[in-house]
């Protein structure tokens, strides 16, 4: 078990909160929460550890991407990087739709 | 000169062991009870011996007592085997019956094959492709003994290989016609058969075997396992590549990507009206994930290596797709098939377990000596095509009168593989493996110089627009992700080659990553494919959980 926390400058607020995806093997759930701080939070929790610096890659790529604003918690259980990026973007889509 | 030359040897040499077998039987039907005995009086040692272990269907009564002879009278012999499949088949080897190996592709056995390798048990002669393996047996690997698996014979031994015909007329032709000893276990000796595949002239003994052979659906893939991922680059490919260089006629690797691509034609590549424009002409197994596409009328000629269990039914009743005989049930052929996928299809795609920074890529890793079976084949650029289409001349890329078309050549991956391991690596464990197991080349799978696309979760790499080896491997870095080799990339390089086309991120090609859903497959489940199928498709036990 890992437990990884980073912070990000960001811009653009995420307008509400979104769940998407499961712990289940090679799977992760990511959890967007709107924020009134100037910053992004990475709330990390993983089965396995050691692998802190493909998590901190994955996320820079993110944010350099998206500049989004929200508290962000991720439960992960093995997720392949091409799942976590995937699944962060479904997150960020659910976390601005309109119809909430 | 006081002695004539003589020119009949072999078949000098045939009558002797036909003399020896007399004992057994007087016509061409061997007893199940008396095969060790068999064996002995009609095998030498030192005789090479192609045994039918395909990768779907296995002679495997022939093979499991063959490592029953007494190792007194028949050893080092020369095993030929197209696919390794079976345990028996390296017990040869262990007991001391056979000394040498030639074959393709080793699957569940490949541990214990590179094992053997190093301990000395074992010696390879090659690892070959299958076309290689087979046309060799006419050129230098020329069989004494043949051992083949078929459905039915009659009593003049004619086979009935049906479905699963696959690579047995070709096995038997190498050794019927250079005097060699042809013997096919059957599921059924029957007085009539109702199509011949192999004619009894070509076959020596039959011996019908207590249990029907062995054969495994190898292609079939539940559509429930396919991820998100795989429908991500699925969709890549339809529209970054099929669509792109209008490719008609292709041949799809095993595994979930290709799968992931069949179900989403009906689907996603209905809406961006493909239909009719790609993926007309295929060369593949007859397995049940392409039913949607058939019966949404994608397809118009499936030309099969092998069967597939469970699409009996659903391959008599589409004929107009697939290839039958007069019985109605399929005829495939492996060797033509092969040779199809070689020369006659504009696109082979397929995944693989390691890549590295060239494009080279190969699935032997960790200690296991695999083989490829046909991939090797089917995905490479075939110097000797003349023929011309739209896709092979969508890759010329110079105004020189004299430059060829070329073959699609598509990898498929995941930038990490199971956990935190990167496909790309900066030498393919093949290298050492190779080098470890004495042989002369290291088994690569597919040349870099061959392949034209490489695709991942981030991108395509349109290898065959590179300029350069630099160019190149700045294009495979760009689609890496966060691999070590991926995060050596720089935005101002990938900004230069996706503005040059040289690569291509989802969005592009105007793909919203977040639209790869499960809900694009056309089939979610082996229930939905059944459904597709009108009720013809009747999968395996094993696939079955409703």
């Amino acid at each position: 078990m890992e437990t990884l926390k980073y912070t990000f400058q960001a811009e653009k607020r995420v307008k509400h909160k979104a769940h998407v995806g499961v712990v289940g093997s090679a799977n992760l759930e990511v959890i967007f929460l709107p924020t009134n701080n100037s910053f992004s939070t990475m709330d990390i929790s993983s089965k396995f550890e050691g692998h802190s610096a493909v998590w901190k890659s994955i996320l820079e790529r993110f944010f350099a991407e998206n500049n989004c604003l929200a508290d962000i918690e991720i439960n992960d259980f093995g997720a392949t990087s091409g799942v976590i990026s995937l699944r962060l973007l479904q997150a960020l889509e659910v976390a601005n739709l309109d119809n909430e | 000169m006081s002695d004539k030359p003589r020119w009949n040897l072999a078949k000098l040499d045939k009558n002797e062991r036909i003399n020896a077998a007399k004992k057994f039987t007087t016509t061409k039907e061997i007893k199940a009870s008396q095969i060790v005995d068999f064996y002995e009086a009609i095998i030498k040692p030192g005789d090479k011996v192609v045994l039918e272990g395909n990768n779907q269907k296995q002679a495997d009564f022939l093979s499991k007592f063959l490592a029953k002879v007494d190792v007194n009278k028949v050893n080092h012999l020369h095993m030929i085997l197209p696919s390794i499949s079976r345990t028996e088949h390296l017990d040869l080897f262990e007991d001391n019956i056979a000394e040498i190996l030639d074959f393709s592709f080793a699957g569940s056995q490949s541990l214990r094959i590179a094992q053997m390798v190093q301990d000395g048990t074992l010696k390879i002669g090659s690892i070959h492709t299958y076309l290689e393996l087979y046309t060799r047996l006419f050129v230098d690997l020329i069989p004494n003994i043949c051992l083949v698996a078929a459905d039915k014979a009659d009593h003049e031994g004619n086979l009935y290989t049906g479905n699963n015909t696959e690579e047995t007329p070709t096995l038997i032709e190498a050794a019927a016609f250079k005097d060699g000893i042809v013997i096919a276990q059957v599921n059924e000796i029957t007085d009539n058969l109702d199509r011949v595949d192999i004619p009894g002239g070509w076959v020596d003994y039959i011996v019908q075997s207590p249990e029907p052979y062995f054969i495994k659906a190898l292609f079939t893939k539940d559509p429930r396992n396919i991820t998100e991922l795989q429908i991500l680059t699925g969709m890549m490919c339809i529209k970054g590549i099929y669509a792109k260089h209008g490719v008609k006629s292709l041949n799809h690797g095993i595994g979930f990507n290709t799968v992931a691509i069949e179900l989403l034609l009906p689907t996603y590549g209905e809406s961006l009206g493909l239909k009719g424009k790609i993926c007309t002409n295929w060369v593949l197994n007859p397995h049940p994930i392409l039913i949607p596409a058939i019966e949404s009328g994608w397809v118009r000629s499936i030309c099969s290596f092998g069967g597939e269990l469970g699409m009996d039914k659903y391959i008599r009743a589409r004929p107009d797709i697939f290839a039958t005989g007069r019985d109605g049930s399929l005829r495939s052929n492996r060797t033509l098939a092969q040779l199809a996928g070689l020369y006659g299809v504009d696109m082979f795609i397929g995944s693989t377990l390691q890549i590295d920074y060239y494009g080279n890529s190969s699935t032997v890793t960790a200690g296991r000596l695999s083989g490829f079976g046909g991939a090797p084949n089917m995905g490479h650029n075939p110097g000797g095509r003349r023929h011309s289409s739209e896709a092979w001349q969508s890759l010329v890329s110079s105004d020189d009168p004299l430059v060829k078309g070329k073959k699609l050549v598509v990898q498929v991956v995941e930038t990490f593989g199971q956990g935190v391991t990167p496909v790309f690596v900066e030498q393919l464990d093949a290298v050492n493996i190779g080098r470890k197991a004495g042989l002369p080349a290291a088994p690569v799978m597919i040349y870099g110089d061959d392949v034209s696309h490489v695709v991942t979760e981030q991108g395509i790499a349109y290898l065959y627009k590179a300029e350069n080896l630099d160019e190149r491997k700045n294009a495979l870095r760009a689609i890496a992700g966060v691999t070590p080799f991926g995060m050596s990339s720089t935005k101002e390089n990938v900004d230069v080659l996706r503005q040059k086309g040289v690569v291509a991120y989802p969005s592009d090609i105007g793909i919203k990553v977040t639209e790869a859903k499960r809900s694009l497959l056309a089939a979610k489940n082996m229930e939905q494919l059944v459904e597709w199928s009108g009720g013809l498709y009747e999968p395996p036990e094993e696939f079955k959980c409703w």
